[in-house]
């Protein structure tokens, strides 16, 4: 499996991409395979901060429950409501609509310390 | 982890694999949900050879059954299947079993997971009776075909002569010098077969079942353990692990149906007992609010009190909707009843509705 190199990853699977001082992030594909079907996401409302290692929400499917871990610190601006009507857009389009939230950030310099594509596959494999 | 004979088949057809009781089953092929819908809709094929499949002969095989069976054995006739509990002496429950009863022999299916541990409780209990327990787990293989359209498509894919068979009947016979059985049984609450055969012929009866039956034809497509469990759940069907364990009884688990407390058996007396004084707590069906699975163990309350546990839950595929099924105290679980349940911290409405979640039309 490839992983966009546009973006930063965490281990827990979360991807980070960043346009100036606001990063999105979502679930590898990987993660939602792992998953299965996913019925349900629970994301924080517009205006809440997230802390970087801390768990900003969590995703549900028929198999489990996973927390989903934010890598960077800021304040939520947005927040990927076609979810709440289809959550399979996080089985079906991992990177693209199935993004889960918008995160304000404070220090870009916390995005550098993420896991490359690379980083993330390599340590995939030693799973 | 134990394999059975279908494990290159699975990894062939991209299985994704998981340890279930010890052997390593496919979870699922192309997704839980599509599964679920394809055996509601047409017809799927389970690899359930893990289940435990033993052989009981003899002269004292009825009457050995009849003493560790919560089912009355005697009535079970040549050619039929009965559902049944093993209890111990305190009424636990320490497996749900299908007996068929054949000519000369009973066949007895139990869970992969009590494998081990009803076979070591048989022996137990066979001891000074004139009779034989064969394992033939290993040497056989089960597939449960089930789905609105199983016995048209079993009957146009299989190279057999397939009569009638009676719902929770069975029928045997041989192809080609190989001995099967078919049962009228199944754990999805569609119609179907579990069919068990030599684990020889696992490969080619597998390719005969699910033959592509070409353009915009309906074809018997594998499902795998996720659908299976989502299917028995909107079925209500219990699972042992969770509805069914040894710290609860076949009355309080709603299967007195299967129990004849007339009869003397393993766990009589306690079951009269618990049966007499009314049980504690009873199993009920749950439908949630919102989308959230309300997962095994999760508490359920009624005016902020604890008043009980699920057992398990889901998103049914079928209604769309969160169910679950759990123990409630006796006074909590009629229908309409509103309760409480607690989702790691977040509370949800939900209230008691009546079981099955799903019934397939007639």
């Amino acid at each position: 499996m490839e992983y966009p190199n546009d973006r930063r990853y965490l281990k827990s699977h979360e991807w980070h991409k960043l346009d100036g001082d606001i990063c999105t992030i979502g679930i590898t594909k990987f993660a939602a395979d792992e998953l299965t079907d996913i019925t349900y996401v629970d994301l924080p409302a517009v205006g809440k901060e997230v802390v970087a290692g801390k768990a900003f929400g969590e995703v549900e499917s028929v198999k489990a429950t996973s927390e989903l871990i934010s890598g960077v610190s800021g304040v939520i601006t947005e927040v990927n409501t076609r979810l709440s009507e289809a959550p399979e857009l996080v089985n079906k389009e991992s990177y693209g609509d199935g993004w889960m939230v918008k995160v304000k950030i404070k220090n870009p310099a916390e995005w550098e310390t993420l896991l490359t594509a690379d980083d993330y596959a390599r340590q995939l494999g030693r799973h | 982890m134990l394999r059975t004979a279908l494990y290159d088949i699975h990894q062939r057809l991209g299985a994704r694999l998981i340890d279930f009781g010890g052997w390593e089953m496919p979870v699922m092929y192309r997704g839980i949900q599509e599964e679920h819908l394809h055996t509601r809709t047409a017809s799927s094929v389970f690899d359930v050879s893990h289940m435990g499949r033993l052989l009981i002969s003899g002269v004292d095989a009825e009457g050995f059954l009849q003493h560790v069976c919560t089912r009355n054995i005697a009535k079970l006739k040549v050619g039929r299947c009965g559902y049944s509990h093993v209890c111990n002496e305190q009424g636990g429950i320490l497996d749900d079993i299908i007996v068929s009863r054949y000519e000369t022999y009973f066949l007895v299916v139990c869970n992969a997971s009590n494998r081990e541990k009803i076979v070591a409780h048989f022996r137990r209990h066979a001891e000074g009776r004139r009779l034989t327990l064969d394992d033939l787990t290993m040497q056989t293989v089960m597939l449960a075909i089930q789905g609105p359209a199983t016995m048209t498509l079993f009957r146009e894919n299989m190279p057999i002569k397939l009569g009638e068979i009676a719902r929770y009947g069975f029928i045997t016979g041989s192809y080609m010098g190989t001995n099967y059985s078919i049962f009228r049984t199944g754990y999805t609450g569609e119609d179907g077969v579990e069919i068990v055969f030599p684990a020889t012929f696992a490969g080619l009866v597998w390719d005969y079942l699910t033959q592509d039956r070409g353009a915009g034809q309906v074809s018997i497509r594998p499902a795998g353990l996720g659908a299976r469990d989502t299917l028995r759940l909107e079925a209500a069907m219990p699972l042992y692990g969770h509805e069914l364990h040894e710290r609860i009884d076949p009355i309080s688990a709603g299967c007195k149906w299967c129990v004849d407390l007339t009869k003397d058996f393993l766990g009589a007396e306690a079951l009269r007992r618990i049966d007499a004084e009314g049980p504690r707590q009873k199993l009920v069906g749950l439908v949630v609010e919102g989308r959230r699975i309300a997962r095994q163990g999760s508490r359920l309350l009624a005016g902020g009190r604890e008043v009980g546990e699920v057992t398990s839950g889901t998103l049914s595929p079928t209604l769309e909707k969160s169910i679950a099924m759990g123990f409630v105290e006796s006074a909590q679980a009629a229908p309409g009843t509103p309760l409480t349940v607690d989702l790691r911290g977040v509370q949800a409405s939900c209230s008691v509705v009546p079981l099955p979640f799903y019934k397939r039309p007639e």
